[in-house]
């Protein structure tokens, strides 16, 4: 017991000393932060191309002034031009392209053009066709001659948000939010994902390079190879949840002074807002108090999505996460260790690899699906399977799976990775010093019942 | 008394015969070598007595007692394949192995320091392994092997690699870990070190043991009737009936001849006969290097073998 310590200190210390290590750990989480804050960030602060777009409208006059000028892009109506000769020189002329209205636009959807010469942004043809739809449909309300019709207008505009609300058997109600649960999903699913073949990939990779250089000839002389293996393993099991912690530590860190500095408060809320208000600030019939109620809602929203990810049951959820990266990673990782041991080289790996990734990747994909039906036959049944299981069951586990689907899970794990654990020492402790041959399924088969 | 032995050890692998039926005993502080051809089987004894692999069939015993899977704290073996972690501080990687072999933390770094002051290596203590010449690996690695202070070393080829002066340290520390007590059997191909160090021999081929025994007493067997002889100045040799004459140089105003004689002829009448010759300054009966028996015996096995 004493010289698997010896071995685990050897190979945790050796690892996390290493620069590759603490450049890792330190930058990931900068990277991760930047790619929740910068994309927000591109979206609200950077300043897009201006843009100058001309308006020729073919034998209507229905949207003279209705598409108001940003400080992106300027709209610029004519009205006596020959379409044909400014489809040709619109872009000598400084425009950035030409909206072409046919007047059939009334009965036609698609009777409107915008000819440029790039491909204009999403969020120009998504301004200009809401623009143009919200004046068709007030023009043909107008054409019925209702009274007050700008008040009925406003009055009708609504919006609905489903609330979710959980209610267990005793009655007890919780509010949560589908969108939490989704995220979480995500994260722990592609968490083990990363952890499991990554470090499962040391691990393989550490047996190899023993192999190569011979120091396992001069470590078996004095250790049993299961205690090298087993502290192999545990070792670099140990790096893996450093670099958890301290990620998980240090993104939070991050985004939290990235929030504070970088973003003011007002940015924070139009992040979340932004789509919905620049339909409203693009509409001028709406009055500024409604602008005002709209940022009211989305910090309210905010809230509650907090509020939700509290009513998770995370006393469950994280050492739920912590069961199943250690003992899928125990799994992955003697599967790794065997494989190391049977070859001579990295290359040789190949053809033992794709068995081994077939269920991760498996595992992944109805981690994914788990979110559109948490409760289908294919996650039930992959999450009781060991090798699916670490990263199905995490997937599920926000929509709240029963408990004895739960415990049932995590006794197949345990059972099958010891098992697992027992046959990769059997192939490891013959293959560590076989050189030269070509291990093939035959000759593991066989090393394994020596 | 033998502190180690072998009898009739047996591997088989897949489709071949390693070792057959092989037996040696090593006496206590001894050094005992380890001789044979490429292939002959000495790696895998040496494994199966470090039980790295186990023998199909034949019993070890360590100081009488059944070899026991706890003895490897009484071993040190240094494989001919020299192994250690290229991207590790070297003083960092023999501390590891000697705790491994269960040395306390503060005594391996004591012992460590002595030895890689008297190898001459302890500026190389932070520098990684893959920064190092062969030598001072090698060096590295045999310090690795004898800092637990077991009562056998096996060494598989000790003095591949060195240089002749880093060849010379190393015998000088085997000589003195055998006058410390601990006794030694190590594998080699290089026959000068063999008549220099070893006190027995094993010589196996094609997993069988062809010859085995003290050092000297092999030597004189294998003499034949061949003479060295050195005269004083200049000697005009004559050659007669009894001697043929193989040899003959002058150094340092001796004459030095070489003769071979009949074996029904004794050592008496040869030196009767040349005493004509010259002033004799010395005469030796002429043993035959550990080298030139080695190359006979393995001949003659692969003649008959063949025949």
């Amino acid at each position: 017991m004493n010289k698997i310590s010896v071995i685990i200190e050897r190979e945790y210390i050796s690892r996390v000393r290493k620069k590759s290590f603490i450049i890792m750990t330190l930058m990931a989480p900068i990277l991760m932060a930047t790619l929740i804050v910068v994309p927000t960030l591109l979206m609200n602060t950077g300043t897009p191309d201006f843009k100058k777009i001309a308006i020729v409208e073919d034998g209507s006059d229905l949207f003279r002034g209705v598409l108001e000028n940003t400080e992106n892009v300027e709209f610029v109506y004519i009205d006596t031009a020959d379409i044909n000769e400014l489809k040709t020189n619109f872009s000598e002329l400084g425009y950035y392209g030409v909206l072409y209205i046919n007047n059939l636009v009334v009965t036609v959807p698609n009777a409107v053009e915008l000819i440029s010469k790039k491909q204009p942004p999403i969020g120009l043809l998504d301004k200009i066709s809401s623009s143009m739809e919200k004046e068709l449909e007030k023009q043909k309300l107008q054409a019925l001659n209702l009274e007050n019709i700008d008040e009925i207008l406003k009055s009708i505009r609504s919006k609905v948000d489903i609330q979710t609300i959980k209610i267990d058997d005793e009655g007890n109600i919780k509010e949560t939010s589908t969108s939490v649960s989704m995220i979480l999903t995500y994260l722990s699913a592609l968490l083990m994902y990363m952890l499991v073949f990554v470090f499962g990939a040391q691990v393989l990779r550490g047996v190899i390079e023993e192999k190569t250089s011979r120091v396992v000839e001069v470590i078996i002389s004095s250790v049993k190879p299961v205690q090298l293996m087993l502290g192999k393993i545990i070792g670099i099991g140990l790096v893996g949840l450093t670099q958890f912690v301290l990620w998980a530590v240090l993104t939070a860190g991050v985004v939290v002074v990235l929030k504070n500095t970088i973003l003011s408060e007002g940015q924070v809320q139009e992040i979340s807002q932004s789509a919905p208000e620049s339909i409203i600030s693009s509409n001028p019939q709406i009055p500024a108090e409604v602008k005002g109620k709209v940022d009211n809602e989305s910090a309210a929203e905010i809230l509650k999505l907090l509020q939700s990810a509290g009513n998770q049951r995370w006393w469950l959820i994280i050492p739920s996460f912590i069961f199943y990266f250690l003992t899928g990673y125990f799994l992955y990782a003697s599967i790794f260790a065997a494989i190391g041991s049977a070859v001579d080289n990295e290359t040789e790996t190949q053809q033992f690899m794709l068995p081994v990734t077939i269920p991760i990747i498996l595992g992944l994909m109805v981690a994914m699906g788990t979110m559109q039906n948490p409760e289908s036959e294919i996650a039930f049944w992959c999450s009781m399977i060991p090798l699916t299981s670490p990263i199905v069951m995490m997937a599920r586990l926000p929509f709240d799976v029963p408990m004895w689907e739960l415990a049932l899970s995590m006794g197949i794990m345990v059972i099958s990775f010891l098992g697992f654990v027992w046959m990769a020492a059997k192939i490891y402790r013959t293959g560590i010093l076989m050189y030269g041959k070509k291990a093939s399924y035959k000759e593991l088969w066989k090393w394994l019942r020596y | 008394m033998a502190i180690f032995e072998a009898s009739e050890v047996t591997k088989q692998f897949a489709n071949h015969l390693a070792l057959d039926k092989v037996s040696i005993s090593v006496p206590e502080q001894s050094i005992y070598g380890l001789l044979g051809p490429n292939g002959a089987g000495k790696t895998t004894l040496i494994r199966i007595i470090n039980q790295i692999t186990a023998p199909d069939s034949g019993k070890l015993f360590l100081n009488g007692q059944p070899l026991k899977p706890v003895d490897v704290a009484l071993i040190g073996y240094l494989p001919e394949e020299r192994g250690l972690y290229k991207k590790m501080k070297v003083g960092e990687q023999v501390l590891y192995f000697a705790q491994l072999k269960g040395v306390p933390k503060q005594e391996a770094m004591k012992r460590i320091k002595y030895w890689f002051k008297k190898l001459d290596i302890i500026d190389w203590w932070d520098k990684k392994v893959e920064e190092l010449s062969k030598g001072m690996q090698q060096k590295a690695q045999f310090v690795a092997t004898i800092l637990h202070e077991p009562k056998l070393l096996i060494f598989d080829e000790p003095f591949s690699g060195f240089d002749p002066v880093n060849a010379n340290m190393i015998k000088n520390e085997i000589l003195f870990l055998r006058e410390r007590g601990a006794t030694v059997l190590f594998s080699t191909h290089n026959m000068s070190s063999v008549e220099e160090l070893c006190d027995n021999i094993t010589l196996i081929h094609r997993a069988r043991v062809i010859l085995e025994g003290k050092v000297d007493d092999i030597r004189s067997k294998w003499a034949g009737n061949e003479y060295e002889v050195a005269f004083q100045g200049k000697a005009e040799v004559d050659v007669n009936d009894h001697f043929k004459l193989l040899d003959k140089r002058s150094e340092n105003g001796k004459t030095l001849i070489r003769v071979a004689t009949a074996t029904s002829i004794k050592s008496n009448e040869v030196l009767q006969s040349l005493m004509r010759s010259g002033n004799i300054l010395a005469f030796n009966p002429a043993l035959p290097s550990m080298n030139e028996i080695f190359i006979k015996v393995v001949q003659s096995r692969n003649e008959t073998v063949d025949a």
